[in-house]
């Protein structure tokens, strides 16, 4: 992600300490760590399970359990195709191969220029616009091929 | 000065809303016209979106779908005094599509300014939690259950015995918790009310944590809805600094506080209890139940989950007493249902009516066919877990118990159109794929299963003993229907199921293909 800060133990300390007020702050905290860093560091992990009082491995499973939180840095820029029923009715899938197909990437695949991560997405709530996308928080509707093209040539920039 | 009203509705922005708002205004000021704009939520027409709103002494009158290339003749057209215009619907209230529905839950939203107290007050917000505060809390509970408000999340469980539990645990720590984690393909409908009208929500919350002894909520959304995020979020501060939230409310001596939280992609967290340990901070591994979440909760405390639309009903419900909601709909079906309508049709979006409509009706009456031009051959009802009904059980009404009597469900109201493309093998398979993706693990009809269900589909697909693997796909759904902790092992099989029923033709087209 573009403008993602540099791993340093005492800002994740930091963030921690300001969201420890909190009932269960766990996701909170998984939520404010990627947006400062652009992903959660195992550095990071382990200061949050000493903070939390669990263990490493309890934390790595919160860590690992939601589909949102990356183990390692992504591309610049982040494209998430919607995979779900309302997108297909509307060709999606055939239209996510062929674009994935395009940049020679498989779902989750970063192009080898660190531009682009394609993301599979299972609904934007965006069924009345199928097919839908998220470019950068962007929200996308009707997206079509020429649109995709648009965004990969985007993200080179 | 002219009034315009141009959605926030992340629908709409995802069709262009933000930069048609912005060349709106950068055209009024070149013009020297001077102007408001409010973003309002999306009056649930999404084909029109962006659709602008131009208040005029005989109503709102609508413009839609609006770009930023039709701006400078819309301002020719003269539209800031509702002039004519080829993208104009005239009167919104009287469009067709608006006049067939019968609003409640959503009746305030996309006509106010989502983020005015003002404008929610004298639109009726707050008068269901005023009667609260006078009838008191046992009143409420009984009100809730009288009214026959089943929730809308998809199980349709009654919402008022839900309360009476938790009312009945002993006075402590008690919680209210909103799943605002609507995953269902073919929903939008929590996200709509969240957009256009967050403070029905909060409003219900208050209502619910008034009546069972709850001073904290908690709303769980999903990630995927970032402007709900950013609407609600300020929704929340601007309730606060009108008296609504924090500590005795309007001098009730009722103290109650409602925290946003957002999860991170994982749709089993719709399920009631994955979510309450995802609050926690664990991972969502569903519970067993029991103990319910009305006895252990959050935390391990009593707590209400209910679904947004539930909710944001209650203020309501309420307001104009039980008997007024009990007497719309059908049988077990009371209220009104807000159908959303998706996929492949001409007119999508969401369409709120009593239960009993049929569902040819919506399909082909009210959402126009598909979008493609190509014949309906099937609709999911009820999202990813939801069963495929065929053109042939159009006549079935919108209808809790008559969806069930057909091994289908209404789920959160969601219609996902195809075409006759579609190839209900490769839906099926996607089905169980999703399983096998979002299955939180714990239990083994649902980790394994899902897995062995996209095998053995994909070994029908390819002509495999196409008799022995459907069997075996069968009797896989049926160990899944009954063997799985909660409703995504459960309910996966719906799809699979529906789709071998109806469309069987789908899964033998190698072995036509090799007669041929």
């Amino acid at each position: 992600m573009a403008g993602a800060a540099q791993y340093s133990d005492e800002r994740a300390r930091e963030i921690i300490a300001a969201h420890m007020g909190l009932e269960g702050p766990a996701m909170p905290i998984l939520h404010a760590i990627q947006e400062e860093f652009g992903y959660v560091p195992d550095a990071a992990v382990r200061q949050m399970a000493e903070a939390l009082n669990i263990s490493r491995a309890e934390m790595h499973g919160v860590v690992t359990f939601y589909h949102d939180f990356r183990r390692a840095p992504h591309g610049r820029h982040t494209l998430k195709i919607c995979r779900a029923e309302s997108c297909q009715s509307m060709g999606a899938e055939r239209q996510a191969r062929a674009f994935l197909d395009k940049l020679k990437l498989d779902w989750g695949g970063t192009t080898p220029d660190g531009a682009l991560t394609v993301e599979p997405i299972y609904c934007l709530g965006l069924c009345a616009h199928s097919p839908s996308a998220l470019y950068d928080g962007e929200p996308i509707g009707c997206v079509d091929a020429e649109r995709l093209d648009e965004i990969a040539a985007e993200a080179r920039d | 000065m002219a009034k315009l009203y141009i959605p926030l509705d992340m629908a709409a922005v995802a069709m262009g809303a933000d930069k048609l708002a912005a060349a709106v205004a950068q055209e009024a000021a070149a013009r020297g016209e001077k102007i408001e704009i409010v973003r309002n939520g999306s009056r649930g027409m999404l084909w029109l979106e962006p659709l602008i709103e131009v208040e005029t002494p005989a109503g709102r009158v609508g413009y839609g779908p609006a770009k930023v290339k039709d701006v400078a003749s819309l301002f020719d057209a003269g539209f800031l005094a509702g002039g004519a215009h080829r993208l104009s619907i005239g009167i919104v209230d009287e469009h067709p599509w608006m006049k067939k529905q019968n609003r409640v839950t959503f009746v305030r939203c996309g006509v106010i300014d989502p983020l005015s107290v003002a404008e929610y007050e004298a639109h009726d917000g707050f008068k269901g939690l005023k009667r609260a505060f006078e009838v008191g809390p046992a009143a409420v509970v009984e009100e809730v259950t009288k009214s026959g408000l089943r929730g809308r999340g998809g199980a349709g469980f009654p919402t008022g015995i839900k309360w009476k539990t938790v009312a009945d645990c002993p006075p402590g720590q008690k919680y209210v918790v909103v799943n605002a984690d609507e995953g269902d393909s073919g929903t939008f409908a929590d996200r709509m009310i969240m957009e256009g009208d967050p403070l029905s929500l909060i409003e219900g919350m208050l209502i619910c944590g008034y009546a069972v002894g709850a001073s904290k909520g908690y709303v769980y959304l999903r990630s995927e809805y970032p402007i709900v995020a950013k609407v609600f979020q300020s929704a929340i501060e601007k309730a606060l600094e009108a008296g609504w939230l924090g500590a005795n409310i309007k001098g009730s001596g009722f103290d109650f506080d409602v925290e946003l939280r957002i999860g991170a992609g994982a749709y089993v967290c719709g399920e009631e209890t994955s979510l309450l340990e995802s609050l926690e901070g664990k991972r969502g591994i569903v519970r067993a139940k029991p103990p319910l979440p009305a006895h252990v909760g959050l935390f391990g405390k009593p707590t209400v989950i209910n679904n947004v639309l539930s909710m944001a009903t209650i203020p309501m419900i309420m307001e104009k007493g039980a008997k007024h909601y009990a007497d719309l709909g059908v049988g077990r079906s009371r209220g009104t249902m807000p159908l959303q309508i998706a996929g492949n049709v001409k007119y999508g979006g969401l369409f709120e009516t009593d239960f009993g409509i049929p569902l040819g009706t919506v399909v082909n009456e009210i959402a126009g066919g598909t979008r493609s031009g190509r014949p309906v051959r099937a609709v999911q009802v009820g999202g990813p877990l939801g069963a495929y009904v065929p053109v042939s059980l159009f006549d079935l009404p919108i209808d809790y118990e008559a969806f069930a009597a057909k091994d289908s469900l209404i789920g959160h109201g969601g219609l996902v159109v195809f075409d006759d493309t579609v190839d209900m093998s490769w839906m099926a398979r996607f089905g169980m794929e999703f399983c096998a993706i979002e299955s939180c693990g714990k239990c083994t009809p649902c980790r394994l299963g899902s897995t062995r269900g996209v095998e053995t589909i994909d070994k029908i697909r390819s002509g495999q003993d196409i008799d022995a693997n459907i069997d075996l796909l069968k009797d896989l759904c049926h160990t899944m229907k009954f063997g799985s902790l909660c409703a995504l092992g459960g309910f996966a099989p719906y799809p699979v199921e529906s789709a071998l029923r109806h469309f069987p033709e789908d899964f033998r087209k190698p072995a036509l293909e090799a007669a041929e």
